[in-house]
């Protein structure tokens, strides 16, 4: 087990390339679970080629810690490529719907939050709004903190997708670094900050 | 006497049409496979049927458990290096399989293991022996196949075998549906191509981290080699040596490393680690340079990892990536195959003047040997394995199982040859060395093959005697038999105050079960392994008289068939020298 420690910690995203068969989303999660590699979020999808599923991971850990991760992750034959994007400049989003309590009393707040957190109201119910929205993380947790008082029904979240920017695939090829001993790691840069 | 004939269907076999259990069967076949363990059952029915069709191209064994079934291929595969075949029914079958995959699987033994699997239809519904064996066993498999096509068998095998033996070797298995079995298959294809985009072999070592390690190797002052399984796996011995041989720089050896150069070597400094000679792991802890060759960094080996070759530069070969790093950080990390690192840097090293640091390796083999008690009114673990080695002097396949025996094997053999010493490390699987044995014999008929086990050890697959009588399997076994878990008694002497926690092997009111016997050997052994290895059909003798033992040892290398040499030894006796868990060399315990 990678050593742990307190010291340079920081997120990371992981974007992985697998083989879209049964059992492989089951098999990086158990891997990530019996190597207690703690997941923050983890989505799914297929990609432009049917043969192929993105697998998008954000994991916490120094860097020692990410590199067992993703070499982990790479050992698994059904894993195509893994890509830790966290240093690139990308674009991340998690999309979430929510139900929160608006009576008509507060509707208009409810309202006037949504259209600047640039969300939508996909459902109406007499006492009850569903919004969808989408955005970075920081950006879904605070119209979460914004909604909380008004009272949250429900709601369900993808997890985090991401991709990098520009006309460079990020199958491309990319050097292997190996950290040193002990460094800290730098604190995570904020890209992409274009929204919110 | 009445007898009723049994040949029922023996008509019935002419122009059959290929069926998917016979596309398995001929894949086998063309993957050069000799020997298959197999036990059957009714979701493996068909590739059994089929097995019999291809009699004089693979011999088929049958194991009395499929424990045994799995073991023994694992032992085949050690001692050939080619891939071992093992074969179960679905369910319970299956799961007696499990042991094996994750043994195989933490000692990198490349392994195919075939399993029945309820018909597709069926698959979901709690069907009878029905067990997701995908499921169970994916953490414990280097890859899985659920074959839910019959045309896709052939591809199916062709990967499990290129990726059990290529790479870090490990296990896969293939859970192969009743229905898929019986599926008729027209036209098979056997030169599919294989389609794993995400299997990547490591490519050839880099020039330049062949010359950093030179450099590094020129700059050291005391070196050592820390040798592992890899150096075995990779058939790479014979450049190991020669890089040994070549450059002066002495040689430690890990559990699965051992045989990699001979123990009697000059430069040998015999196994390292908690039961490791003591002048092994002071070299290590002394050495400047730490050339870990096909090695994982095992807490069996390393013990406190913060303090474990904490004075040198680490240099660290790996055909897994994800070794390097993981445990302790490499100064100059080299994802290679090692056998092919070796071979590109050994036509450029050249001998170190090591002089100083050989005087010092010297001083502490003087001052530090193996040793001991060679008193004569009782008969030492050590002194059997040692007179053992010294009758045969290297010439033997030897396996064991797990515990004391195990260790005083690994410490008293003298080695001569890789692919000579199979045994349990990373999973320390009780009852591996007959089943193994087993195995080994079955690829090398002709070779003395020998399990040293323990009496624990040995009772846990003790039903493969029969194996060994009706397949013609002439394995000698040896069991050094104190009537006690040994290992876990020597924790409880030196970790819990010599309080007996179920270690103790015959009956309960024995005062030995708790710990109050006089220290005696007993007057009657339990159980009497003579009368059970006979009622099996094999030769056995007990012996509890050291003036007995050469005498026994040569009866039993000499004999023909399959025979147990049980021997009485005190369950007084420690495994000596040894670092407890998470220690380091300053806490060796030496008596």
């Amino acid at each position: 087990m990678a050593v742990q420690t307190d010291s340079g910690r920081r997120r990371h995203l992981l974007s992985a390339l697998v083989q879209n068969r049964p059992g492989v989303l089951a098999h990086v999660s158990g891997m990530f679970a019996s190597r207690g590699f703690n997941i923050d979020s983890l989505a799914v999808g297929e990609t432009e080629d049917p043969n192929l599923s993105r697998i998008t991971v954000v994991v916490m850990g120094d860097d020692r810690h990410l590199e067992q991760v993703r070499k982990q992750l790479e050992k698994i034959v059904t894993v195509v490529k893994v890509h830790d994007i966290s240093s690139e400049d990308y674009v991340e989003r998690d999309l979430m719907l929510i139900k929160v309590q608006a009576p008509a009393a507060v509707r208009a707040e409810v309202q006037a939050l949504v259209d600047i957190f640039r969300g939508r109201i996909v459902d109406v119910s007499p006492e009850i709004l569903m919004i969808e929205i989408s955005g970075k993380e920081q950006k879904i947790e605070a119209f979460i903190e914004q909604v909380r008082p008004y009272g949250i029904h429900e709601l369900a979240r993808t997890g985090r997708i991401a991709l990098v920017r520009g006309d460079r695939p990020m199958e491309a090829d990319h050097e292997v670094t190996t950290p040193e001993a002990g460094a800290a790691a730098e604190a995570a840069e904020v890209r992409g900050h274009s929204e919110l | 006497m009445a007898a009723i004939d049994d040949r029922r269907t023996s008509t019935r076999t002419a122009s059959q049409p290929t069926t998917g259990a016979d596309v398995l069967v001929e894949s086998l076949a063309r993957h050069g496979v000799e020997v298959v363990f197999a036990y059957p059952g009714g979701a493996s029915m068909p590739m059994h049927q089929a097995l019999t069709r291809y009699r004089d191209r693979i011999r088929t064994i049958l194991p009395r458990h499929e424990q045994g079934g799995i073991f023994a291929a694992e032992g085949y595969a050690r001692a050939t290096g080619k891939p071992g075949v093992v074969m179960a029914t679905s369910g319970p079958g299956a799961l007696n399989l499990v042991t094996g995959l994750a043994d195989a699987k933490l000692d990198s033994v490349p392994l195919v293991a075939i399993t029945g699997q309820v018909p597709t239809h069926v698959i979901g519904t709690d069907a009878f022996q029905e067990t997701p064996m995908v499921e169970v066993s994916r953490a414990i498999t280097k890859h899985h196949y659920l074959v839910s096509h019959a045309r896709d068998l052939a591809r199916v095998v062709k990967e499990a075998f290129h990726l059990a033996s290529t790479g870090r070797p490990g296990p896969v298995l293939i859970d192969i549906p009743k229905d898929v079995q019986n599926t008729i298959v027209t036209d098979p294809d056997y030169e599919v191509a294989m389609d794993l985009p995400g299997y990547r072999l490591p490519a050839p070592p880099d020039p330049r981290k062949v010359e950093e390690v030179l450099a590094a190797i020129k700059a050291s002052r005391k070196p050592i080699i820390y040798c592992g399984g890899g150096v075995i796996a990779s058939d790479g011995a014979e450049a190991l040596h020669e890089f040994a041989a070549k450059t002066g720089i002495p040689v430690a050896m890990t559990v699965h490393g051992l045989g990699a150069i001979p123990s009697d070597h000059y430069l040998s400094l015999n196994m390292l680690g908690m039961h490791g000679t003591v002048y092994a792991n002071y070299a290590v802890n002394e050495a400047d340079l730490l050339l870990a060759f096909g090695v994982r960094f095992d807490d069996r080996v390393t013990g406190k990892l913060s303090e474990f070759a904490k004075h040198g530069r680490i240099v660290h070969v790996d055909i897994d990536a994800s070794e390097i790093n993981k445990n302790k950080f490499a100064h100059i990390p080299v994802h290679a195959d090692v056998r092919s690192f070796l071979e590109a840097i050994n036509p450029k090293v050249v001998a170190g003047d090591w002089r100083e640091w050989h005087k010092q390796v010297d001083e502490w083999r003087a001052t530090e040997p193996m040793t001991y008690d060679r008193r004569d009114d009782l008969i030492m673990p050590q002194y059997v394995i040692e007179k053992f080695s010294e009758l045969t002097g290297g010439e033997f396949i030897m396996t064991t199982g797990v515990g004391q025996h195990q260790m005083w094997a690994a410490q008293w053999t003298r080695f001569k040859y890789p692919r000579t010493w199979i045994s349990s490390g990373g999973l320390g699987s009780m009852g591996y060395g007959l089943p193994a044995a087993m195995g080994a014999q079955a690829a090398f008929p002709d070779k003395l093959v020998v399990d040293i086990d323990g009496d624990g050890s040995f009772v846990m697959n003790i039903q493969e005697l029969a194996t060994l009588y009706c397949e013609n399997l002439p394995v000698k076994m040896i069991v050094l038999n104190n009537q006690h878990l040994g290992m876990v008694v020597q924790w409880e002497d030196r970790f819990h105050a010599g309080n007996r926690a179920h270690t103790y092997l015959g009956p309960i009111d024995h005062p030995e079960a708790i710990g109050q016997g006089e220290g005696a050997l007993p007057e009657i052994t339990y159980p009497d392994f003579v009368q059970i290895a006979r009622g099996f059909g094999v030769t056995a003798r007990q012996v509890r008289d050291k003036a007995e033992v050469e005498d026994a040892l040569k009866e039993m290398i000499a004999h023909p068939g399959p025979y147990v040499l049980d021997v009485l030894v005190p369950y007084q006796e420690h495994v000596l020298p040894m670092i407890p868990a998470g220690g380091t060399v300053r806490d060796i315990i030496k008596q």
